[in-house]
C-alpha cells in the first residue's frame, strides 16, 4: 500500500468512532438521494406513461403554424396590403392517402386518422357539449390505450354500429344517460343524429371523462357535413422520447402542424423540471451537510497529529504529500460512506417499491412506481465524493502549510 | 550490518555526495529574523563549516537561538539572509519540494522527543523515510530497518508499538529513524533533553559511533556542557552570535 495512503489510513482507524460517524453521515446522505432519486424519476415515468397513453404522442391538425399570407402579399413585394383577409380555406388535411404513404415509408410507430369537431349531446332535457371524434375503431386502438379504460361495451362494437356512440363516464353522468339509452348529437353543422350510446369509459383524466365522446369516422363526417374528409392524423410512436424530433419532421414534410407531446403539455414539463431542480437542492444539501462531518473530523485529526505532520515534514515529505495525507482521508470516508450508501439506497428503494397504498384518486396508485438507474448512483456518489473531497482539502491545505519549526517548537 | 556498514565506506550521501575534501555543511552570513511587531532576532550572522566525519555540538544559554540554527542547517527553516550549502552546493534557491528532498536523503533529524508515530509499529516508524525515497523493494527496507535496530540494540523490539518502549529506546528508534536513508549527516535537537543519565549516555554514545565508525557527521545542539565537551568541536551561542566557548580547551 502506498505510504501515503497507509498513513491516512492509521489516522482514520485511530479517530474510529468519530470516522464511523463521518461514513455514517455520507451513508445516508447517498442512501436517501438514492432512493429518492428512484422514487422521484419513477413517478415522473408513471405520470408521463400515464399522460403519455392518454394521447398521441404525435397528432397532425389540419392547422398550419403560421397562416398563408394573403395572395396579394406574395405576388407584390412593394406592396402593403392592408386589411386583406385570409382565403377561405376548405378545412381538413388535404389528401390523406398520399398524406399517410409520404409518412408511412420512414415514421417508427403507427398512425390513425380521424375527424374531431364539437357537438353537443341533448338527452331528457339536458345539454352537455363535447369534442366528437369520428375513428376507425381497428385503426384507433392501434394507437391508443382506450381500450383498457372501458368501462361498459367494447370499443370495436363501434365498427358494428354506425348509430354507435362511446362517451366519458362523466358525459354520461352529466347527461343522465346510460348504456343503450339514445342520445341526439347535434354538430356546429347543424345537422342531428340521433346515436346509441354502446360503450362507457373511465380514463382518469377528467378532460378526457368529461367532455369527449367518439363515433364512427363515417358518422362523423356525415355530422359535420365532411365527407371523406378527416382533420387529424393520430400517430403513436415506438420511442416516446423521438416525438418532439418526429413531430418537427412531419411538418416540415406536410407544412401541417403537428404537435408532439411535449409540446402540448408544455406547462406540465416544466413543473416536472422544477420537481427535478428541488430533488437535487436537496439532495445536494444533504450530501454537503455529510461533507461538514467531513470537514470537522479531518480538522481534528490536522490539529491532533500536527506534531506528527512536523516530523515526516522534517523526514522529507513535501507539503504536497502532507497534503495528499489529509486528502486521502476526506476522499476514504467519502469512499466507504458512498459503498455503503450506494447498497442502502439500493436496499431503500426495494422497501419503498414493495409499499403498497391505497390512495382514493382518479387516477389510483397501489404501490410507489420506482426508476432504477445507475445514473443516480453515478450522481450521488459523484456529489458525495466531490464533497468529500472538497472538506478534505481544505484542512490538508492548513496542514500542508504548518510550519513544523513551530510545531517542533512548542513541543519542546 | 552489511548494509550499514556499506554505507560507512561508500559515501552513500544521495545526490551529489560530496568529495572527501569540501565541508559537507557550510553557512555564510546566516541570519534569522522572526518577522512581526517586534521582530525577533534568532540567529544573525552566523559563518561555519562542518565536514564530513565531525561531532560537533551547539551550546549556549536557553533562548540563545541553538535550535533556530540547527533547524536552518537542516533546511527546516529558511534564513531571513545568508545562505547554506549543502555539499557545497546553495540551497536558497530550491523549492519548498526539493529542500524537502535533500533533508529526505541528506539530513537525519533527532529531536529531544522521539516523535514516532504512535500507529506504526518500530521497524514500519523505521522504513517511513525508506518508502517516501522509495529506492527499496519492501523487503529489503524492512531488512534493512531491522538492521538498522539491532545496531541499536533494539533487535527484539522491531515489532512493538513505540507506547511499549521505555523513553530511552524510544529515542534510539528516533536515531535509527534518522539514519534509514543512511544520511551524512545527522542533525540532533538535544537528543538525551528528557532522558535519565543512564539512556543518555547509551544515546550519546550511540552517537559517538556514528561519527567514529560510520563516517557520519553529527550536529548536536544540547545544554549538557558534560556532554559537549566530549564533542568534537563546540559552536556557543549567545544571543544568536557566535561566540567564544567558556572554559574552551579544558
Amino acid at each position: 500500500m502506498p505510504l501515503i495512503l497507509s498513513i491516512a489510513l492509521t489516522h482514520v482507524a485511530g479517530r474510529l468512532r468519530q470516522s464511523v460517524v463521518s461514513v455514517l453521515g455520507v451513508t445516508l446522505g447517498v442512501g436517501f438521494s438514492i432512493a429518492m432519486a428512484a422514487l422521484m424519476e419513477g413517478s415522473q415515468h408513471d405520470f408521463i406513461a400515464t399522460l403519455v397513453d392518454a394521447i398521441p404522442h404525435v397528432e397532425v391538425t389540419d392547422d398550419q403554424r403560421d397562416p398563408p399570407p394573403p395572395p396579394a402579399a406574395t405576388r407584390f413585394d412593394a406592396v402593403n396590403v392592408i386589411g386583406a383577409r385570409p382565403d377561405d380555406d376548405t378545412r381538413g388535411l388535404r389528401n390523406p392517402v398520399r398524406l399517410r404513404a409520404m409518412l408511412a415509408s420512414w415514421l417508427p410507430g403507427r398512425m390513425a386518422a380521424s375527424l374531431n369537431g364539437q357537438a353537443v349531446l341533448r338527452y331528457g332535457g339536458k345539454d352537455v357539449a363535447i369534442s366528437l371524434t369520428g375513428v376507425d375503431p381497428a385503426a384507433h386502438l392501434k394507437i391508443s390505450t382506450i381500450a383498457e379504460d372501458m368501462r361498459a361495451g367494447s370499443f370495436l362494437d363501434l365498427a358494428a354500429n354506425l348509430n354507435g356512440l362511446i362517451i366519458g363516464d362523466g358525459v354520461a353522468d352529466k347527461l343522465g344517460a346510460g348504456l343503450g339509452d339514445t342520445v341526439a348529437v347535434s354538430a356546429s353543422s347543424g345537422a342531428v343524429r340521433r346515436l346509441k350510446v354502446i360503450g362507457l369509459y373511465h380514463t382518469g383524466v377528467t378532460q378526457a371523462d368529461d367532455a369527449t365522446g367518439y363515433t364512427v369516422l363515417k358518422t362523423a363526417q356525415v355530422l359535420f357535413s365532411r365527407p371523406n374528409a378527416i382533420n387529424r392524423l393520430s400517430i403513436r410512436l415506438d420511442d416516446v422520447n423521438a416525438a418532439r424530433a418526429i413531430a418537427a419532421r412531419v411538418e416540415r414534410m406536410t407544412g401541417y402542424r403537428a404537435t408532439s407531446w411535449q409540446e402540448a403539455n408544455e406547462g406540465l414539463m416544466e413543473v416536472l423540471v422544477v420537481r427535478n431542480i428541488i430533488m437535487y437542492t436537496v439532495v445536494g444539501a444533504i450530501l454537503l451537510v455529510a461533507g461538514f462531518g467531513i470537514f470537522t473530523i479531518v480538522s481534528t485529526i490536522v490539529h491532533e497529529k500536527s506534531r506528527d505532520i512536523a516530523i515526516l515534514k522534517s523526514l522529507g515529505f513535501e507539503q504536497s504529500d502532507i497534503r495528499r495525507i489529509f486528502l486521502a482521508e476526506g476522499l476514504l470516508i467519502g469512499l466507504v460512506g458512498s459503498v455503503l450508501g450506494s447498497g442502502l439506497g439500493y436496499a431503500l428503494s426495494l422497501t419503498l417499491g414493495s409499499l403498497t397504498f391505497e390512495v382514493k384518486t382518479e387516477i389510483e396508485l397501489t404501490s410507489l412506481p420506482l426508476y432504477y438507474s445507475p445514473v443516480h448512483y453515478l450522481i450521488a456518489c459523484a456529489f458525495a465524493l466531490f464533497s468529500a473531497g472538497v472538506a478534505g482539502y481544505l484542512p490538508a491545505r492548513r496542514a500542508a502549510r504548518l510550519n513544523p519549526v513551530d510545531i517542533i517548537r512548542g513541543a519542546a | 550490518m552489511s548494509a550499514s556498514e556499506t554505507a560507512a565506506t561508500s559515501n552513500h550521501g544521495g545526490p551529489g555526495a560530496t568529495t572527501e575534501a569540501g565541508p559537507l555543511i557550510e553557512a555564510r552570513g546566516l541570519t534569522r529574523i522572526l518577522p512581526g511587531l517586534v521582530p525577533v532576532t534568532l540567529v544573525r550572522d552566523i559563518d561555519l563549516e562542518i565536514k564530513r566525519g565531525e561531532f560537533v555540538a551547539i551550546t549556549g544559554p536557553s533562548g540563545s537561538g541553538k535550535s533556530s540554527l540547527l533547524y536552518l542547517l537542516g533546511l527546516l527553516d529558511t534564513p531571513t539572509s545568508g545562505e547554506v550549502l549543502v555539499n557545497g552546493k546553495p540551497t536558497h534557491l530550491h523549492s519548498e519540494a526539493k529542500r524537502a528532498r535533500l533533508r529526505l536523503s541528506t539530513l537525519g533529524f533527532v529531536f529531544q522527543f522521539h516523535f514516532l508515530l504512535p500507529e506504526f509499529t518500530v521497524a514500519e516508524n523505521v522504513m517511513i523515510p525508506m518508502r517516501k525515497l522509495g529506492r527499496l523493494s519492501h523487503d529489503a527496507m524492512r531488512d534493512e530497518a531491522v538492521g538498522l535496530l539491532s545496531d541499536l540494540g533494539l533487535a527484539d523490539h522491531v515489532d512493538k508499538r513505540p507506547d511499549q518502549l521505555s523513553g530511552g529506546q524510544r529515542q534510539r528508534v528516533a536515531v535509527a529513524r534518522a539514519l534509514a536513508n543512511q544520511p551524512p549527516v545527522i542533525l540532533a535537537d538535544e537528543p538525551t533533553g528528557s532522558l535519565d543519565s543512564k539512556s543518555s549516555e547509551q544515546v550519546f554514545e550511540i552517537l559517538r559511533d556514528l561519527v567514529d565508525r560510520r563516517g557520519k557527521s553529527v550536529i548536536a545542539v544540547t545544554h549538557d556542557l558534560d556532554m559537549a565537551a566530549r564533542m568534537d568541536r563546540r559552536l556557543h551561542l549567545i544571543d544568536g552570535r557566535l561566540a567564544a566557548p567558556p572554559a574552551e580547551g579544558v
